[in-house]
């Protein structure tokens, strides 16, 4: 059983080896990189020469705003759409059902071409807004939401309706509160899901004033630039760093919200 | 009846503001899907039996001649290969690797919580971070890798320029991201398993490797349907790396399907051609969504 431990821990140790590399890489000085030596100095320059050889406070702040924008849009959205499915009794909510759940086989990620066009048509090409509108509408958060307040009793709503409580009113009050883990859950994953996209704001920026992380690093570490494997290091886990921490912050709820948001 | 006639009058209009009112609540949303997703959908199986607009003169209609095109596209052909052959080696990977780290941390073991992160973050960084990772390993001179081989007086490989090697350094890298990530599934499933299962199986003097044959293996049988859909459908979308490790170099060896799909779009802008590789892909998507449907609802695995 002592032995299975110790494998357990070595593979781990080597799962996580490539990340490792990457941070030995970075707070050792570019001449040292090759060495692997333990006595190494070290050194935070190279997270200093990183941040200076592009504008990564630039695309801090796109990516930062980029997914507040997102997540607050697709929760907003998803809340209404999900109360309506669930409480208006609609004659159409299952032909509507469906048809958001489509979203869910075809995702905007596939459809660049056309979507593409589409914002080009509406004069957004090259703008956060540009990036962020084909991901509002999220049908993954409104069968998410709709899961959640399907559970929730009518009775709450029907005694709310009989104080004369108003429809916004039992939403804010008794809905929104009960389903707070499924609201933690998606944005923790839609969060992390933004952080990272790069092949839709690949296409749709062009500037460095709207451009993403993702895409400023790819830009950054091409091989034009020649090898510096310590500065690209350092880009890298910098832009890794606070999925990082909001993973260490909120390590019990990540791994729950991904378990429960399994079917994305 | 004279008494509930007027309590029908006033409840028709309210039953149909309410309808209205439900429909309004729904209608941001849904106008967004519309626009980016049904749309675009249908927009490109349109265009994909339109031939291009070229100088002045308008698309016209050429019925399948897009899709036949593609059949006489070599790289095309070589990327739905690639494809294919690219979720048939790492689905299964991934997913064994992933029941293998879920055991294992499913079991009493100091610092688990350290193990199971240790597993985990892969899936949450950024594929191009990831990308730039792994280039340390594969890089000709400076690699990890050529380092290795030279410890044991090995030649050095050039892993990423090689046409028989690139695709399966890929590959490598999605296993690595993807295994962690079907981990939670299993270890939530493995967790829902009934611990007087263990017990009574430990009492009967049941072998571990016996107990995980015969009870742990069939009751995660479920969760495994989920991961390998899922993983099926995550194959057909991959191209992050391909742009940042790759570009499909060497002569194609890795390009896959998206990635082509991308490269006609915006590099050649070959719309139609895109168009109708995109319906390939879409219908490539839908029917694993199709079986997922049917098989998952049947024995809803969310939580």
């Amino acid at each position: 059983m002592r032995l299975l431990n110790l494998v357990i821990w070595l593979a781990a140790l080597l799962w996580f080896l490539p990340i490792l590399v990457a941070l030995w890489v970075a707070i050792h000085p570019a001449a040292e990189q090759g060495s692997f030596s333990l006595f190494a100095p070290l050194t935070l320059q190279n997270f200093v020469n990183a941040w200076h050889a592009a504008p990564f406070g630039r695309y801090f702040i796109n990516t930062s705003l980029l997914v507040v924008m997102i997540v607050v849009v697709q929760l907003v959205l998803a809340t209404i759409a999900a109360y309506a499915l669930v409480r208006f009794r609609m004659k159409y909510s299952g032909i509507l059902f469906a048809l958001i759940l489509l979203q869910l086989m075809i995702s905007p990620d596939v459809l660049i071409l056309n979507n593409y066009k589409t914002i080009g048509a509406l004069g957004l090409r090259d703008s956060l807004t540009g990036i962020a509108l084909p991901y509002f509408a999220s049908a993954f958060a409104i069968f998410l939401l709709r899961q959640a307040f399907k559970s929730i009793p009518l009775v709450l709503e029907e005694a709310a309706i009989i104080e004369g409580a108003s429809r916004f009113y039992i939403l804010r009050k008794i809905y929104i509160p009960l389903a707070k883990p499924i609201y933690v859950a998606f944005a923790l994953v839609s969060i992390s899901f933004h952080w990272n996209d790069f092949l839709w704001p690949l296409v749709i920026t062009d500037s460095v004033q709207v451009r993403p992380l993702t895409v400023g690093l790819q830009l950054f570490s091409a091989p034009e630039q020649g090898v510096q494997w310590a500065l690209i290091g350092a880009a890298t886990l910098m832009t890794t760093l606070p999925l990082l921490l909001l993973f260490f912050l909120f390590q019990r709820q990540f791994i729950q919200s991904f378990m429960r948001a399994g079917i994305r | 009846m004279s008494t509930l006639l007027p309590t029908v009058a006033v409840s028709r209009p309210r039953f149909w503001s309410l309808q209205l009112y439900g429909y309004l609540l729904i209608l941001p949303a849904l106008g967004f899907l519309l626009l980016f997703t049904h749309y675009p959908a249908l927009a490109t199986l349109w265009e994909s039996v339109f031939s291009a607009a070229r100088n002045g003169h308008p698309a016209r209609f050429v019925g399948l001649d897009n899709y036949l095109a593609l059949l006489d596209d070599d790289v095309f052909i070589r990327s739905l290969w690639n494809n294919l052959l690219y979720a048939l080696i790492t689905i299964p990977l991934a997913v064994a690797l992933s029941l293998m780290m879920a055991l294992a941390v499913n079991r009493h073991l100091r610092g688990n919580a350290l193990v199971r992160a240790a597993f985990f973050i892969p899936s949450l960084l950024p594929m191009i971070a990831i990308a730039n990772l792994w280039l340390f390993f594969y890089t000709p001179q400076l690699g990890l890798l050529n380092k290795l081989l030279a410890l044991f007086s090995l030649p050095a490989v050039n892993w990423l320029g090689e046409p028989g090697s690139a695709l399966y350094c890929l590959m490598a890298v999605s296993v690595w991201r993807e295994a962690g990530f079907f981990m939670i599934f299993y270890l939530a499933a493995l967790q829902q398993i009934d611990p007087r299962l263990s017990e009574a199986a430990t009492i009967e003097g049941a072998s571990r490797s016996y107990f995980f044959r015969r009870v742990q293996w069939p009751l995660l049988m479920p969760t495994t349907l989920f991961v390998l859909i899922n993983a099926s459908m995550n194959a057909f979308r991959i191209v992050d790396q391909v742009i940042a490790m790759t570009n499909g170099g060497p002569d194609n060896s890795s390009s896959l399907l998206l990635f082509y799909i991308y490269r006609t779009a915006f590099s050649y802008w070959d719309m139609p051609a895109a168009a109708a590789m995109t319906v390939v892909l879409l219908v490539i998507l839908a029917s694993i969504a199709l079986i997922k449907f049917n098989l998952l609802d049947k024995r809803a695995h969310y939580q």
